[in-house]
């Protein structure tokens, strides 16, 4: 009886964990987490995450950043987007971040965080990003976290493979994802194949002045230029570009674009590059681009229009540039640590190929050529290849690498990341994303040095992951821990804006370098006040320039009359504070216009344009102190043909 | 006098070049939202911040309680006391060439005497600044007052204030211990010679 009953109750348990097992199975997305993840992502309180994660804005135009294992959002860089938040775009100091030869435009879309390297490992200094609608490449200082720098490529459209950067910064390089007519013109669309070209830009970054200066382009066939990674260690001197729509279609691209069988992956020699620079091989095209930088003395952005630009053609610069031949359709192209694989995701390809440096250098050598377009040799397929990783997901897109010999590649239709080991071209494992995941992240996955430990997926789609918000749904990260032999999901967290692309990188080697406030003695523009004894107004026309100085709790003046309607006021704000994490904020009622957000030791100009009479307060938007509610002041405007006398004071 | 305690004299002297190079005190001002430290370093002739914009920061916080502005420029000790350090240094020197026991003596009263006073001097500047309030202050706290301490620390609102001796202080202790310590070697040497 005993002996029955026991077996009895040992089936029924049997059937319940197996049917507990099928339950577990059903709701693998939301329940997988066992174990110490929650350990593994804690920061507890007022310590430091390991990694800075910096990731593309999208469509907000800006890059957010993020700490890692927490996965907590530290900051918004304003980068193309005016930011109403700081007055990024809305300041006199800073508007013209924001111009091109379109005029003003308060916007892009934003898609590729790039860091500056020395050695093929990123060194903190600073990081680039792309702007894809009106091609321009940003350069973000990881000193302050401010945009410096902003140039403008002419002779593009679709500013996507971009930007990259070479081993050691000498170049940073973008390329035309629309090809146009070079010079614009106004010709018919179905002329493309006639009309319609690409360009590649080197960018390069003076070693000095670190100012970036459009060195030359090249022109190309009018594909799409999709993505592209500069090469390290023996491929120093390569740059690898992916296009696409080979076929080149002007319409329907979804279909007419995905017809061949193989597109290209293009390599440019930069060095060679130089060298026919050098030998004057290039032609001078009229060209107008706009190069944006904050002046260092005065910390005021300045615009600079250049006409004029260095363009080689691959027809008269031979051994310069070749193509790959690369199924269908690649989307990524990445160059594993030691330089010698170029690995391509075919977004509609069924595997991933994997191109040799070596095989290439040898094909080049011994001609083993399948033709060319436009004098660019098409290198044989075989000839090139170093192996194809077999059932790599559907849709590979990206990849990046580790620091033991592995690669993970980011596959958006079947929404998984795929671990494979370089040179075997085996599939060890996958994990699957939620959902659509884009590209991916390694701690300096693109470099020649991984840090390894987590790979971040960078999903489009969200759906039932969080919270609903209504239609617009978060976009969003998750983080996988690689340091076992199976990857393991530990944390999912919502991004700002659209995270294409990120690149994460040890937090000490930014940190020690943050600028805690600047040093009001070498606050270098010209409506700066050192002191409150300087504040003053003075009026020239119907200007008047309110030179006004913030310290905890008071503005100096506070108290301002004689302003008319008609009068353009300028108010020029200095923040005398010399402490960290003290800024000031100022608004005035009625203002067409941002706030000021003025950073310890800096000075910034908001334009007012008063058009009513009456008494306007004014007053500090940014908690600062005990007194904070105190620190206000008025402007009195009168009528435009009034009397009263310009006057200004303080605690009178 | 022997010679070992004539080294020793005239290294106390010498040795109390150091003070200008190192800070008298220390105050040091702790509260949660200052993470970094914030202080006060009290020199033979200046008044400094622990980090470079401390005294300005300070100063900003002592507004609020109707403390006046710290400014080294109007405190006279700071002038006088570079002169009384050179005067002991020189006094020294000659103590250690004239063989002079009882000038010794003197030496340390003297010392000891400047001490006393200099100390007074600085808790009465201690009780003006801690005391002596603005009536317009935005904080009034009844029956608050905010006297640093003279040496340990003590509680001022949100503030716990630190103050003490630093490596000056300690390096004019020395110099005074040496002189004992070499009055002591020349009244041994004396004995063994006897």
């Amino acid at each position: 009886m005993k002996n029955i009953s026991r077996k009895t109750l040992l089936s029924a348990f049997g059937i319940l964990f197996l049917i507990a097992l099928t339950y577990a199975g059903c709701n693998q997305s939301k329940t997988s987490l066992s174990g110490n993840e929650a350990e593994q992502v804690y920061v507890a309180p007022g310590t430091y995450d390991e990694f800075y994660l910096f990731t593309s804005g999208g469509f907000s135009g800006q890059m957010g950043v993020y700490g890692l294992p927490s996965g907590r959002h530290f900051k918004t860089i304003s980068v193309f987007a005016q930011n109403p938040e700081t007055g990024y775009g809305y300041s006199e100091e800073t508007k013209a971040m924001l111009n091109t030869t379109y005029g003003f435009i308060p916007w892009d879309d934003s898609h590729h965080p790039e860091f500056s390297m020395t050695d093929g490992v990123p060194d903190g200094r600073f990081i680039f990003i792309n702007g894809n609608n009106t091609p321009r490449v940003a350069k973000i200082d990881l000193k302050e976290f401010e945009t410096t720098e902003i140039i403008e490529i002419p002779n593009s459209a679709g500013n996507h493979a971009s930007p990259f950067v070479t081993e050691n910064t000498e170049y940073i390089i973008a390329s035309t994802r629309f090809s146009i007519p070079i010079p614009q013109s106004d010709v018919s669309i179905s002329s493309y194949k006639e009309n319609f070209k690409g360009t590649i830009s080197f960018i390069k970054l003076d070693p000095k002045t670190e100012k970036m200066n459009l060195e030359f382009q090249i022109i190309v066939p009018g594909f799409n230029y999709d993505l592209a990674h500069a090469g390290k260690g023996p491929s120093h001197d390569w740059a690898f570009f992916t296009s696409y729509n080979s076929e080149q279609a002007n319409s329907l691209l979804e279909i007419n674009a995905s017809k061949n069988d193989k597109d290209f992956v293009a390599a440019v020699n930069w060095k060679k590059a130089e060298q026919y620079l050098k030998e004057g091989k290039a032609k001078t095209y009229d060209a107008e681009y706009y190069r944006n930088y904050v002046d260092h003395k005065t910390q005021i952005a300045v615009s600079e229009k250049n006409n004029q630009v260095k363009v080689l053609d691959p027809k008269d610069c031979p051994g310069m540039m070749y193509y790959l031949p690369t199924p269908k359709s690649p989307h990524g192209v990445d160059v594993d640590p030691t330089g010698e694989y170029i690995v391509a995701g075919g977004k509609l390809a069924s595997v991933i190929p994997v191109h040799s440096f070596t095989k290439m250098m040898k094909a080049i050598e011994e001609k083993q050529f399948d033709g060319e377009i436009a004098g660019i040799p098409i290198l044989k397929y075989d000839a090139v290849v170093a192996g194809e990783v077999k059932d790599p997901g559907l849709g590979p897109l990206h990849t990046e690498f580790d620091d033991n010999g592995y690669a993970y590649t980011s596959a958006f239709i079947s929404s998984e990341i795929v671990k494979w080991k370089i040179g075997t071209w085996e599939v060890v494992d996958r994990i699957p994303t939620y959902y659509s995941i884009g590209h991916l992240c390694i701690p300096g996955g693109d470099s020649k040095k991984p840090y390894g430990k987590y790979v971040i997926a960078l999903n489009k789609i969200t759906k039932d992951r969080y919270l609903p918000t209504g239609p617009e749904l978060t976009q969003s990260a998750q983080l996988i821990d690689i340091t076992g032999e199976k990857m393991k999901l530990l944390l999912d967290f919502p991004t700002v804006g659209e995270p294409h692309y990120a690149q994460a990188i040890p937090s000490d080697l930014i940190m020690k370098n943050s600028v805690k406030f600047y040093k009001i003695e070498e606050n270098g523009n010209p409506y700066a006040v050192k002191g409150e004894k300087d504040s003053r107004v003075e009026r020239k026309g119907n200007e008047v320039h309110i030179y006004m100085s913030a310290m905890r709790s008071h503005f100096s003046p506070d108290n301002i009359e004689g302003v008319k309607v008609g009068d353009v006021v300028y108010f020029h704000v200095t923040n005398l504070e010399q402490d960290w994490d003290v800024p000031h904020g100022f608004a005035i009622k009625g203002m067409n216009n941002s706030e000021l957000l003025i950073m310890p030791g800096a000075t910034r100009t908001i334009k007012w344009e008063p058009k009513k009479v009456g008494v306007y307060p004014f007053y500090c938007s940014d908690f600062c102190s005990a007194l904070h509610q105190e620190m206000q002041g008025y402007v009195r405007v009168s009528p435009s043909n009034s009397n009263v006398p310009l006057a200004f004071s303080l605690g009178n | 006098m022997n010679t070992k305690s004539r080294i020793m004299v005239a290294v106390a002297a010498l040795m109390l070049i150091l003070t200008f190079f190192f800070p008298l005190w220390t105050i040091d001002l702790n509260a949660p939202q200052y993470p970094e430290g914030l202080g006060i370093r009290i020199w033979l002739d200046q008044i400094s911040g622990m980090k470079p914009n401390d005294l300005q920061s300070i100063n900003g916080l002592n507004h609020y309680i109707g403390m006046k502005v710290i400014d080294p420029e109007s405190i006279p000790e700071l002038k006088i006391m570079p002169y009384i350090i050179v005067f002991m240094i020189v006094f020294g020197l000659l103590n250690a060439y004239m063989k002079n026991r009882k000038l010794i003596y003197i030496w340390l009263i003297l010392f000891i005497i400047l001490g006393v006073i200099g100390m007074y001097d600085f808790y009465m500047w201690e009780y003006d600044y801690g005391h002596q309030l603005n009536p317009d202050a935005p904080i009034k706290v009844p029956g608050m007052t905010y006297q640093p301490p003279l040496i340990g620390s003590k509680q001022l609102l949100n503030i716990s204030a630190v103050s003490l001796p630093s490596t000056a202080a300690i390096v004019i202790f020395i110099s005074m211990f040496l002189n004992i310590a070499a009055l002591y070697v020349d009244t041994k040497s004396k004995k063994h010679e006897n």
